[in-house]
């Protein structure tokens, strides 16, 4: 796959981000399966078991199976990146993960040619899972990305945070991150990673395709139905916090936009 | 307990009642409201609207089926359902949107944003003839105007659905409510008892 250094000199521009303190990023989620509230990822994810974990991968790949966790963590190499996280519903942080390439762990398991779409799915335990009683969207959560996405070299899984394993409410043991998304597309807690033909289901674009759709780029020009997504405030800022605009691709414009070339962003969402 | 009821002074209700959106502001100044205060000041606002209008809608059933006379705080508990839906309007407007340009194109454009400015404007005729002198003075049109927040609390439950991501139980459980406690005044015969 690609290296660091092919990004070494956009990662070294982002330098100038301050990371958000680590109370903020753990006390403020959405990770819908511990309830719907911000702060009930918080209150409710350490009843997830998060070791022994075991990743399956499978479909179009040379090496299916069941990837033990700890396996994995031994033959990735794991660095830190920080990066803005910008949510749909219009806030925004900047995160200083830690984690691996996503196209290192596709490697691992070996794609085939076939293959065009990587489909991800998050564990589903009701018992460890207060938030999954409820429909509130259709359970298991499933998210997906096109491969050339999914290889791209800001595309990581993220294994920590602030050089610490990451928390339950943040996605443990492990998570995607995709920065030039809006947050929802980096799916937590991870237990499948499908390679396939067609475009996976998603669940939130499952649930209106209109609102929420398969791309999902952070993109200031296309509103989402409800609201306006030109602006975003970043978390943290207190009770009188000014609203920043946002910026295409969440900043990562340079790095991304030839993926989607000819595209209307509009129409591909 | 009528009795008890009786003696309970309405200042007292004011008193109390004027509280809470102090207290929340503060909270959210002092990160008691968490990270993020600005959404969480606006929706405990929210909240605290709606659960007034249906202290207040519950007010003529409880009467009724329950014999419980809360008649005597009814101005009250309108008027700060009125004073509560004005303070999560100004949240929204000042520190949420920010934004003047986006404001008028917010109400225009999301259909959630029109339903609760919508039940916020219908709600200004009832807040402003709310003293003696109006309910002397438009007679019986007086009561048929304070009809409206019938419509109102329709809105106002339909605006806290509209803007929910997911299928959340809470804004059904306030929607449900709402429509519970009108139908409750719909039963046939008995439309002339409607207050």
């Amino acid at each position: 796959g690609l290296g660091l250094g092919s990004i070494a000199g956009p990662l070294a521009a982002k330098a100038e981000l301050e990371p958000n303190s680590w109370d903020d990023i753990t006390s403020y989620n959405n990770f819908f399966e511990f309830g719907t509230d911000k702060g009930d990822p918080a209150a409710y994810a350490s009843a997830l078991t998060t070791s022994p974990w075991s990743v399956t991968i499978d479909g179009l790949v040379d090496r299916p199976g069941q990837y033990d966790f700890s396996d994995i963590m031994s033959e990735m190499t794991v660095e830190g990146r920080i990066y803005r996280l910008r949510c749909v519903e219009g806030w925004s942080m900047v995160v200083p993960w830690n984690g691996f390439e996503l196209s290192d762990l596709l490697a691992m398991a070996g794609v085939r040619d076939e293959a065009r779409y990587v489909a991800f799915e998050t564990a589903l335990r009701p018992e460890e899972m207060r938030g999954v009683s409820r429909p509130v969207i259709e359970w298991p959560y499933v998210e997906g990305l096109r491969l050339d996405e999914a290889l791209h070299p800001l595309t990581i899984m993220a294994t920590g945070l602030y050089g610490k394993p990451i928390p339950n409410q943040n996605g443990a043991p492990l998570r995607l991150v995709v920065p030039w998304k809006y947050g929802y597309k980096s799916i937590k807690s991870v237990v499948r990673i499908s390679l396939v033909k067609d475009e996976p289901p998603t669940s939130w674009s499952k649930y209106s395709a209109r609102e929420y759709g398969f791309y999902s780029n952070v993109n200031p020009n296309v509103d989402h139905p409800r609201w306006s997504q030109a602006h975003e405030r970043r978390v943290g800022g207190g009770l009188f916090s000014k609203k920043v605009p946002t910026l295409m691709f969440n900043g990562y414009d340079q790095e991304v936009s030839a993926l989607y070339d000819g595209m209307d962003l509009a129409k591909y969402h | 307990m009528n009795g008890v009821l009786r003696r309970l002074p309405v200042g007292l209700v004011y008193g109390i009642g004027l509280l809470p959106p102090g207290v929340l502001f503060w909270l959210a100044a002092t990160g008691g409201l968490g990270v993020e205060p600005i959404k969480a000041l606006e929706h405990e606002l929210g909240q605290l609207a709606l659960q007034m209008l249906i202290v207040g809608l519950a007010i003529t059933p409880l009467r009724r089926f329950a014999g419980i006379n809360l008649l005597q705080f009814r101005r009250a508990i309108g008027l700060l359902t009125f004073y509560y839906v004005l303070c999560h309007l100004l949240v929204w407007l000042v520190l949420d949107v920010q934004i003047v340009g986006q404001i008028w194109a917010d109400i225009v454009k999301r259909p959630y944003v029109t339903v609760g400015m919508g039940a916020f404007v219908l709600m200004i005729p009832l807040a402003a003839t709310s003293n003696n002198w109006s309910v002397r003075g438009l007679g019986p049109s007086w009561r048929r105007l304070h009809r409206v927040v019938y419509v109102v609390a329709v809105l106002g439950g339909l605006h806290f659905v509209m803007l929910s991501k997911g299928l959340q139980i809470e804004p059904l459980l306030y929607l449900g409510a709402i429509l519970g406690l009108l139908a409750l005044r719909l039963r046939p015969g008995q439309r002339k008892a409607l207050v």
